[in-house]
């Protein structure tokens, strides 16, 4: 198994404290807060864009630490598998938007007629 | 027709995400799609079948290359079975799709061509993405396929076009890409921990560590958000209900389904090694609310559809029960398996109803269960699968919904596990109240009503089928459960232990 | 499969394929329907035949046919001597209540629904007799309430929407109670086989707390059909069904499928010793006559003929139970005989009960003055059935309750005697004034719904069935002793149960 080479490469255990280990440390952090924040916007705001938007924030959280994760070695060459797992997420997030901006703006269309309809019956 | 287990694997995946395209650029020509696809597909699933069932689990490295860059590929037991319950309802929503979005020469609306032409696409879509899932091996791959389910299954449900429709699909799209993005994390941190993300290295690396249990914690709170466990349910009966009919079946059969089985996976295989009881108990009291919540609901829903959603909710809690059930060293493979065949059973069983809730809203025009007396008179054949159904649910035998529940019972009773052993038949009970509320209709005696919408033959005998192979699979229930001992996680438990007294 | 195997099948199968055919059958479709009816019945009734020649022939049970659902769940079939006695009186209670509803039903609608279910009923009748296992048992037991259920609520008014509710909720429920109580023994004694003398001996010092437990809870569970008192409440209901029905659900189906269940765990689970030596069966005792004086002093007070009846039902059904309880091969062969003795004589009460309905239009005890002269030939059938039910000699339902006596006093439970003698005056006291007023009571001017049926005084197909059931239950009792009576059969059980 080629997975078992990379065995100890890295660890998220407390222990090696080099540079490499600090920033990944100050990585791991702003992308959880990042995360936080998208996901408390998905819950608290009432507008949909707004939600989008919030699950955009917690995507992007989750590919810093990803980033974050590829550099965190001694080698000279980053550990390729977290790069090709931010692609992956971002194509998927991609497509995720488009998909929920198109309903969104169908909700909105449906809500605007609604509105309309009601005026017109006043 | 001679084909590598290999190429089966292939083939399920790529086979219906090629005709996912094809129905997107010509889809006039979805009628062919279909039937080449259908025997294909089931070919293909036998096959594979029949080759896990010889010769154990089959392995897979697409395009030759392996992990950690490659994607790996795995059918086991459990994947196959899974193959198979989706082969099977995905041909019978695909017959009765057939004539659902068009009626006849002549008949078809111009919102019905619109909604048939999008429809082939998604669903070949969401039959590549499942099959997908249930044949991926690693963490992150999982999430994919997770996303590509959860993206075409949502298009599905605003395919109904109307308003609740689609606030529906925006809730639930919302829900699944959250649910997804926590998941991912909790994916993230695992790698970081343990560079890897194959399930069966993790399995052998995974040790109790504050880390995992936050990146476990992460990724079962987006698997509950997606799978509908109670609290987190409340997207799928207006999603469920507000669908389509044939897309409900799905989603109620399949869809929630593969969230649960990547459950399945962390819990009993990746990290199997930490799963302590108390966390597994608590997965086991949300299914008890669940049962209990959903059957409560759906003993008050006025219509038929959302009756049938909330059922959807209270038959998912006893999929939860597996977890504190399995724990156990002797009885354990016996709660795993019989959860699987419940699992089976409700999705035959929940196709059935939904299809033949639609094929009531169709005729009748409206599905205001009060207003169903004389139901049976126009459309026989349909009450009578929604009867057999009902039996599946409730769990008498011979169905596969009681062979599962056997199993289960028998793995808590013997595990001296009262509060489950409870739940168990109190949700029979309550099933049975909510179903009786449907069927009761069927015999209050009125004047014969008004001619109906008529409804094609074949949308009739696809629910009635899948009704009555959900009732007589527990006397089949034997083959997938020997399935399912092929690469399960508990195996070398079951060889050196006998399985049940 | 053996030849044995097949001939069980073919018995399940001649009502249950019937069944599923005339599901798909046209509403107007009358006169094939019919046919294929008595065909099925008769050809039941010629396997049956078959059958016990066989079972006499070989002493043990008959081969069984298995066929594995689920490790640890086997579905067997087999025959011994106990299932002949449900088989034979479900076969030809089955063949001649065909002909009766038929009649009944003529030109209602939904017949095609009703026959159907009802073949399904006599289906998982017949599949609880043939069952070689608790597992096989069970699953026939759910399929009685499921298929009963249709049955029940065939008028679709919402007293019997009403009916049928409450039913369904007392058999769900016994049902559930019967599942755990199936996965718990199994779960301390492997799969449960049915077999002489029980199987449990060797686990009644190890485990005999939990076996008490499981006990209660099959009681309780197979109570619920039985109608032991205070499970009872759904039979009285229940008398909304039509006539065929309630004549099927008290002298076969329902009751007996619960009696016959407490037959099975007392004789083939536990084993009559090892229930004794638990010291299980003496509050089964108290219990049984408990529901027996119970029953018979609610009958005593009900109006509603049908309801007098259904009082009557958990009075008498009890006597099995009471027979099965006492040790002692004597209360063996009462409480057996009177599986068969009770089912011939409340079947005959039934089809006349349901004869005055149809044809007069009586439902009440109150209007049965002078129906004897009215309907002669149902009314002498209703007299045999209801002396049969006091126990008077020479109907069939003395030989029951001399053996039940016999057998309490064998037993060492002397006050028992005590409780059959009032209950026999109870019987008494709610019976022969119904046969007073019918006979000798002066008729009134007009009845109430008064249909005309030409030459005869009823339909032939409604007077047919009573009349050959009266001659059945002159027949058990006053040939009790001697060749073919149910009784022999009995004897026969006995010997072997008791034999090496």
């Amino acid at each position: 198994m080629v997975g078992g080479r990379l065995k100890g490469r890295h660890s998220l255990r407390p222990g090696s404290s080099t540079v490499n280990e600090i920033a990944f440390r100050l990585y791991l952090l702003a992308g959880a807060s990042l995360v936080a924040i998208g996901f408390f916007g998905i819950l608290a705001s009432a507008e949909l864009l707004r939600k989008i938007l919030g699950v955009n924030i917690m995507g992007s959280g989750i590919f810093l630490i990803l980033v974050g994760l590829a550099a965190r070695t001694t080698d000279p060459i980053p550990d390729p598998v977290p790069h090709a797992m931010v692609l992956t997420g971002i194509v998927v997030s991609v497509c995720g938007t488009a998909l929920a901006l198109a309903l969104a703006d169908r909700v909105r269309a449906m809500k605007a007629r609604e509105m309309l309809d009601e005026e017109e019956e006043e | 027709m001679s084909i590598s287990p290999h190429a089966a694997i292939i083939l399920l995946i790529l086979g219906p995400l090629t005709f996912a395209a094809l129905a997107f650029l010509w889809p006039r020509y979805w009628r062919w799609f279909c039937f080449t696809l259908a025997p294909l597909q089931v070919g293909a699933v036998v096959k594979l079948a029949l080759e896990v069932y010889a010769s154990g689990p089959v392995r897979h490295h697409v395009g030759g290359w392996t992990a950690p860059l490659g994607i790996e590929l795995r059918a086991d037991g459990m994947a196959v079975v899974l193959l198979v319950i989706t082969a099977g309802i995905g041909l019978a929503v695909m017959l009765y799709a057939s004539r659902y979005f068009d009626p006849g020469p002549g008949q078809q609306s111009a919102e019905g061509a619109r909604r048939q032409k999008y429809f082939w696409p998604l669903y070949f879509f969401l039959l590549a993405s499942l099959n997908a899932l249930f044949l991926s091996a690693d963490i992150f791959n999982l999430y994919v396929t997770l996303e590509l389910i959860g993206f075409s299954a949502v298009a599905l449900v605003a395919l109904a076009g109307k308003g609740p429709a689609l606030t529906a699909a925006l809730r639930y799209l919302l829900v699944s890409l959250a649910g997804s993005l926590f998941y991912l994390l909790g994916v993230v941190l695992t790698y970081g921990t343990y560079s890897t993300l194959d399930i069966s290295l993790l399995a052998s690396r995974v040790e109790p560590s504050f880390v995992t249990w936050v990146a476990l914690g992460l990724m079962t709170g987006g698997l509950l958000m997606k799978a509908a466990l109670f609290p987190l349910h409340f997207w799928l009966p207006p999603a469920h209900a507000n669908a389509p009919s044939p897309v409900s079946a799905l989603l109620s059969a399949l869809v929630v389904k593969g969230a649960f089985c990547i459950l399945l996976r962390l819990w009993f295989e990746a990290f199997a090694s930490m799963v302590t009881p108390a966390a597994a108990n608590f997965l086991g009291w949300l299914g008890v609310a669940a049962i209990i919540w959903g059957s409560i609901q759906a003993l008050r829903q006025p219509r038929l559809k959302l009756l049938v959603a909330y059922s959807t909710v209270a038959q998912l809690g006893y999929l939860f029960l597996v977890f504190p059930l399995a724990l156990s060293e002797s009885s354990g493979f016996t709660a795993w398996s019989g959860c699987l065949l419940f699992l089976g059973a409700h999705a035959c069983a929940k196709t059935a109803m939904f299809l033949t809730a639609g094929n009531i809203l169709h005729a009748a025009g409206h599905d205001r269960i009060r207003d169903l007396d004389g139901i049976t008179h126009v459309l026989p054949l349909s009450v009578f699968a929604f009867a057999l159904a009902g039996i599946s649910l409730v769990g008498l035998p011979p169905s596969g919904g009681f062979a599962g529940k056997w199993m289960l019972l028998n793995a808590g009773v013997s595990q001296g596990k009262w509060i489950w052993v409870t739940a168990i038949l109190v949700g029979s009970l309550l099933a049975a109240a909510y179903i009786m509320r449907v069927l009761n209709h069927a015999f209050t005696r009125v004047p014969e009503p008004d001619i109906p919408n008529p409804i094609p033959p074949v949308m009739e005998w696809t629910g009635f089928t899948l009704a009555l192979l959900a009732v007589v699979l527990g006397f089949f229930a034997q083959w997938p459960v020997e399935l399912l001992r092929i690469g399960s996680p508990f195996v070398s438990v079951v060889q050196t232990v006998e399985m049940l007294p | 499969m053996t030849a044995h195997g097949l001939l069980l099948i073919g018995i399940l199968l001649s009502s249950f394929v019937t069944g599923i055919i005339i599901f798909f059958l046209r509403e107007e479709s009358h006169a094939f329907r019919t046919r294929l009816n008595l065909a099925g019945a008769g050809v039941k009734l010629v396997l049956v035949a078959i059958l016990i020649w066989e079972v006499y022939r070989h002493p043990g049970p008959l081969g069984t046919i298995r066929w594995t659902m689920l490790p640890g769940m086997d579905f067997a079939l087999g025959a011994d001597g106990t299932s002949i006695l449900f088989v034979t009186l479900s076969a030809i209670l089955w063949f001649l209540t065909t002909i009766y509803a038929v009649g009944y039903l003529e030109d209602s609608p939904h017949r095609s629904r009703f026959f159907g279910f009802f073949s399904f009923c006599v289906s998982a009748t017949i599949g609880i007799a043939l069952s070689a296992n608790l597992v096989t048992f069970f699953i026939f037991y759910e399929l009685l309430t499921v298929s009963t259920y249709p049955l029940l609520v065939h008028r679709g008014t919402a007293k019997a929407m009403q009916g049928g509710k409450v039913y369904l909720t007392y058999t769900l429920i016994g049902g559930a109670v019967l599942l755990l109580a199936v996965v718990w023994l199994q779960s301390l004694a492997g799969p449960v086989e049915f077999a002489e003398k029980g199987i449990l001996s060797s686990l009644a010092e190890s485990h005999g707390f939990e076996l008490r437990i499981i006990f209660f809870l099959f009681i309780a569970a197979f109570g619920v059909k039985t109608a032991l008192v205070p499970l009872h409440g759904w039979l009285p209901k229940a008398m909304i069904a039509p006539a065929p029905v309630s004549a099927l659900l008290h002298a076969v189906a329902v009751v007996k499928a619960g009696a016959f269940g407490i037959i099975r765990i007392v004789y083939d689970v536990y084993g009559v010793q090892t229930a004794s030596d638990l010291g299980l069966l003496h509050p089964l005792v108290i219990l049984a006559c408990f529901t027996i004086l119970y029953g018979s002093l609610r009958a005593l007070f009900q109006d509603e003929l049908k309801k007098r009846l259904a009082y009557s039902t958990v009075s008498q059904v009890s006597y099995i139970v009471l027979g099965t309880a006492m040790l002692g091969p004597l209360a063996a062969t009462g409480g057996l005989v009177h599986l068969v003795h009770q089912g011939i004589m409340k079947i005959t009460l039934f089809f006349g009960a349901g004869n005055y309905a149809e044809t007069l239009g009586v439902h009440h005890v109150s209007e049965m003055n002078g129906i004897g002269r009215k309907l002669p030939l149902t009314t002498i059938s209703f007299s045999i059935g209801a002396l049969g039910m006091i126990g008077l000699y020479p109907f069939a339902g003395y030989i029951s309750k001399a053996y039940l006596k016999s057998g309490a006093i064998q037993a060492g439970e002397e006050w028992v005697t005590w409780v059959l003698l009032t209950s026999s005056l109870l019987n008494a006291g709610y019976f022969l004034p119904i046969l007073y007023r019918a006979w000798f009571m002066k008729p009134p001017k007009e009845w109430p719904k008064e249909r005309a049926f030409g030459r005869w005084e009823t339909h032939w197909m409604l007077l047919v069935p009573p009349l050959v059931t009266a001659i059945l239950v002159i027949y058990a009792g006053l040939f009790a002793e001697t060749g073919f009576t149910p009784l022999a059969w009995v004897k026969l059980i006995a010997a072997r149960e008791s034999g090496p």
